[in-house]
């Protein structure tokens, strides 16, 4: 193998003159850590309105839900990033265009990664949201009605507690989702940590020792969410239920 | 440097002295020729949009200059190996691919737009050089962008894996200059993030510029910079440490240069009218490049070609 | 809202889009598919294997696809995989594997994660007397998965493999980071070329959004159809 190793590359100063290789690298879990956690917040706000939607007795608003979760479910990641980033701009007036287009760095980039990101999770949230109302007794429902509680005051007290607590598992995982897929805003220029991993590959052509130190960032990050949610996870079980979770799909 | 050259140097001589005691169809083939004997196919790494080098043209197939080079270097492999029918087999590369993928041996050839310079040699070789450029920016001229002090503070994009994006990189910090980089993953979306105002001004080497305002929605729009920041000398890239294939490929370069072939094949991509949109580029031989073709040189340090 | 734009332009690329762009995408999704299924149950055999090396080792794979983002993994195979092939094969140079290869090993090496997980869950969903007959009928650990787990198992799990499946369909336009023609790739080509990229960009989210609305309504009604009679 032709390839020359170079492991102290890190500790070389990197091409922007802002630190060492490994600064730029660590610069990059920085963005990818803010662009997932603002996109979390805002998945989760919005997949739990419309989670709940999607169990309201009102026709029109389970309507509502499901187009949107198949909306966000069928185009994918990186077709919706485009959308945002490229076309949106273009389709509203153009003084409102401009102004997004023209967004003081890196914020351009970042908006639209966010938007998107909380968006797509957001219908996977809304799923888990209502599945997890779903698999709730019916008589919990009628219980809240019955106990003079309005419907408002059913979600809030009884069933939404609940359904929050049961399905903490797979909101770890989408959690775990949304951080790897952070990863597609680098092809519209936010600069997180894969993006920067191959930046610093171009500059140094130390291809496999910047890809390396990547991978283990994100397994490090990966470990810390799941060791931290098991914390939160024991301390809200439901008394009484097995627990454990059915297999999931994405990624 | 000089340390770099003594081993290549002994190399050379020796694969010299090897070439001269035996004849030529007694040879042990080795590295690429070996490959391309024992598969029949040669493998191109070419671009998307390196407009006139490596491109797609309206029919979707890839065309320019660099691909008629290297379908005359093919000519050359053909000669060398007696064997007419070797295929030519096409894989996409990107300015941040290209590098990684010759060294891993998925291309044979890279026929694009490549810098030739010292840093790159670690990782591959170069043929002879087939043009010479210079970092410029594109921009608006409605921005009212005149030097590089003008960026100050603004965004500014360049295609990533570049030696332009590496200059820019460097010159922002040593100058202080605050412009955000974004990096684009090909020339064209590089291009388009201009024209679509996501950034104010694109640096590239700028005859890969002309293509692309050349090619432009309203050509008229668009201005390149007058200032000229580095010395960019082309080559089509080669495995590293394959001297036998870079003698084949070094020595079809030098004949089209000699025999005067490269004067027809340089006129049908820079001064006539060429795809997708039938423009003419109209750029007259460099006389730095007139020089190489005097001197065929596969040198990649710029001050060769000053 | 929409002057000023060319529609026309998805009408002149139609062929290109589809004859290179779709065929490249749907290929890659089905030998993918195919390979990554094989791929993931032998994982998911690995996994509830009593050889704790075996299960480690399974383990260890799985968690570690499941943690990186699948751009750096299409970067990671897109450089390493001739040098794993060569090595595979003994060679001294590392071997050619071209774009549509790459990214086959790629997705397959990627999703059989995935897929590792479905069947792992669908193989534990069996009942353990199920295995247990097996071995009383005299049928040995092979024979008892080949002829009454994994049938089982794949057919309670088939609704989640195909679910799984459109979303490997729509990550394969991830491949556009390599400037790979997949179909989003070749709609790219297009819209950078001609400065159209509302318009192309809009038609593929309509081509995926249909294609994956389809398929998806069509696995939920296989799932109710597949449900095993019985208890739930």
């Amino acid at each position: 193998m032709s390839y020359t190793w170079n492991w102290g590359i890190f500790w070389q100063g990197a091409a922007d003159a802002s630190g060492t290789w490994l600064h730029y690298l660590l610069g990059g879990l920085a963005w990818t850590l803010a662009t997932t956690l603002v996109a979390w917040v805002l998945a989760l706000a919005s997949g739990s309105v419309v989670g709940v939607a999607r169990t309201l007795p009102a026709g029109w608003a389970t309507r509502f839900g499901n187009a949107y979760v198949e909306l966000f479910r069928n185009v994918p990641l990186l077709v919706q990033m485009f959308l945002w980033f490229f076309v949106l701009p273009e389709l509203v007036p153009q003084a409102l265009g401009d102004a997004i287009k023209q967004m003081p760095p890196p914020w351009a980039a970042y908006v639209p990664a966010t938007l998107c990101l909380g968006f797509y999770t957001s219908a996977r949230i809304a799923e888990q949201v209502r599945a997890g109302i779903a698999s709730l007794p019916r008589g919990q429902r009628m219980a809240g009605t019955a106990m003079g509680l309005t419907l408002a005051q059913t979600y809030r007290h009884v069933l939404l507690p609940q359904a929050y607590r049961i399905i903490l598992p797979p909101l770890t995982s989408e959690f775990l989702n949304i951080i790897k897929n952070s990863a597609v805003a680098l092809t519209i220029g936010l600069l997180e940590l894969t993006a920067r991993a191959r930046a610093m590959q171009e500059f140094t052509f130390q291809v496999f020792e910047a890809f390396t130190a990547a991978t283990v960032l994100y397994i490090l990050v990966n470990a810390v969410v799941v060791a931290g949610m098991r914390q939160i996870e024991r301390r809200v079980a439901v008394p009484g239920l097995i627990g454990g979770s059915g297999p999931r799909t994405g990624h | 440097m000089t340390i770099m050259k003594t081993p290549v140097l002994a190399l050379a001589v020796a694969a010299l002295a090897a070439a001269l005691a035996a004849p030529a169809h007694a040879q042990a083939l080795t590295g690429t020729l070996k490959k391309v004997k024992e598969s029949g196919t040669i493998t191109f790494g070419h671009r998307d949009s390196s407009i006139p080098f490596s491109y797609y043209d309206d029919k979707q197939q890839v065309v320019g200059y660099a691909m008629d080079l290297c379908m005359r270097i093919v000519d050359a492999v053909k000669a060398e190996l007696k064997m007419p029918g070797i295929q030519v087999k096409l894989n996409p590369v990107t300015s941040a691919t290209r590098i990684p993928l010759m060294a891993n041996g998925t291309t044979d050839l890279e026929c694009g737009s490549t810098t030739n310079n010292l840093e790159r040699q670690k990782q591959v070789a170069f043929t002879i050089t087939h043009f010479v450029t210079a970092t410029r920016y594109v921009a608006k001229k409605s921005s009212g962008i005149k030097t590089l002090a003008d960026l100050k503070g603004k965004t500014v994009v360049s295609t990533s894996g570049t030696t332009n994006i590496k200059w820019l990189t460097e010159a922002n910090a040593e100058r202080h200059l605050g412009m955000n980089i974004i990096p684009a993953k090909d020339h064209a979306e590089a291009f388009l993030m201009v024209d679509t105002g996501r950034a104010v001004a694109f640096f590239m080497d700028d005859i890969l510029l002309y293509g692309l305002v050349a090619n432009a929605k309203n050509p008229g729009d668009w201005i390149i910079g007058a200032e000229a920041y580095t010395v960019e000398p082309y080559g089509i890239m080669l495995r590293r440490d394959d001297l036998a294939f870079k003698r084949v490929v070094d020595a079809a370069m030098t004949r089209i240069y000699k025999s005067g072939e490269i004067n027809a094949i340089y006129d049908k991509w820079f001064l006539k009218p060429i795809p997708p949109k039938a423009v003419t580029l109209n750029v007259p031989m460099s006389a730095q490049f007139k020089r190489v073709i005097d001197n065929p040189t596969d040198s990649g340090d710029p001050a060769k070609y000053m | 809202m929409f002057a000023g734009f060319d529609w026309d332009v998805i009408w002149r690329s139609l062929p290109y889009l589809f004859r290179e762009g779709m065929t490249f995408t749907l290929t890659l999704t089905a030998l993918a598919m195919t390979l990554g299924v094989v791929f993931g149950t032998a994982l998911a055999m690995m996994r509830l294997s009593a050889f704790k090396v075996l299960a480690a080792v399974a383990g260890a794979y799985v968690n570690l696809m499941r943690s990186v983002p699948l751009v750096l993994v299409i970067f990671w195979f897109y450089f390493l995989v001739p040098w794993i092939g060569g090595w595979l094969i003994g060679a001294r140079q590392p071997i050619q594997v071209g774009a549509f290869m790459s990214s086959v090993v790629t997705f397959t090496l990627f999703e059989a994660a995935y897929y590792c997980e479905i069947m792992r869950a669908g193989i534990q969903s069996i009942p353990r007397g199920q295995v247990w007959a097996g071995y009383a009928l005299g049928l040995n650990y092979r024979q008892t998965m080949a002829a009454i787990v994994l049938p089982q198992a794949f057919r309670n799990m088939l609704p989640v493999l195909l679910t799984q499946t459109i979303i490997l369909f729509q990550d394969t336009s991830l491949v556009y980071v390599l400037s790979i023609t997949d179909f989003l790739g070749a709609a790219s080509k297009v819209a950078q070329r001609d400065g159209r990229l509302v318009e192309m960009y809009l038609f593929v989210a309509v081509v995926y959004f249909i294609i994956s609305y389809l398929l998806s309504h069509q696995v939920r009604r296989l799932q109710t159809r597949l449900a095993v009679p019985g208890p739930a």
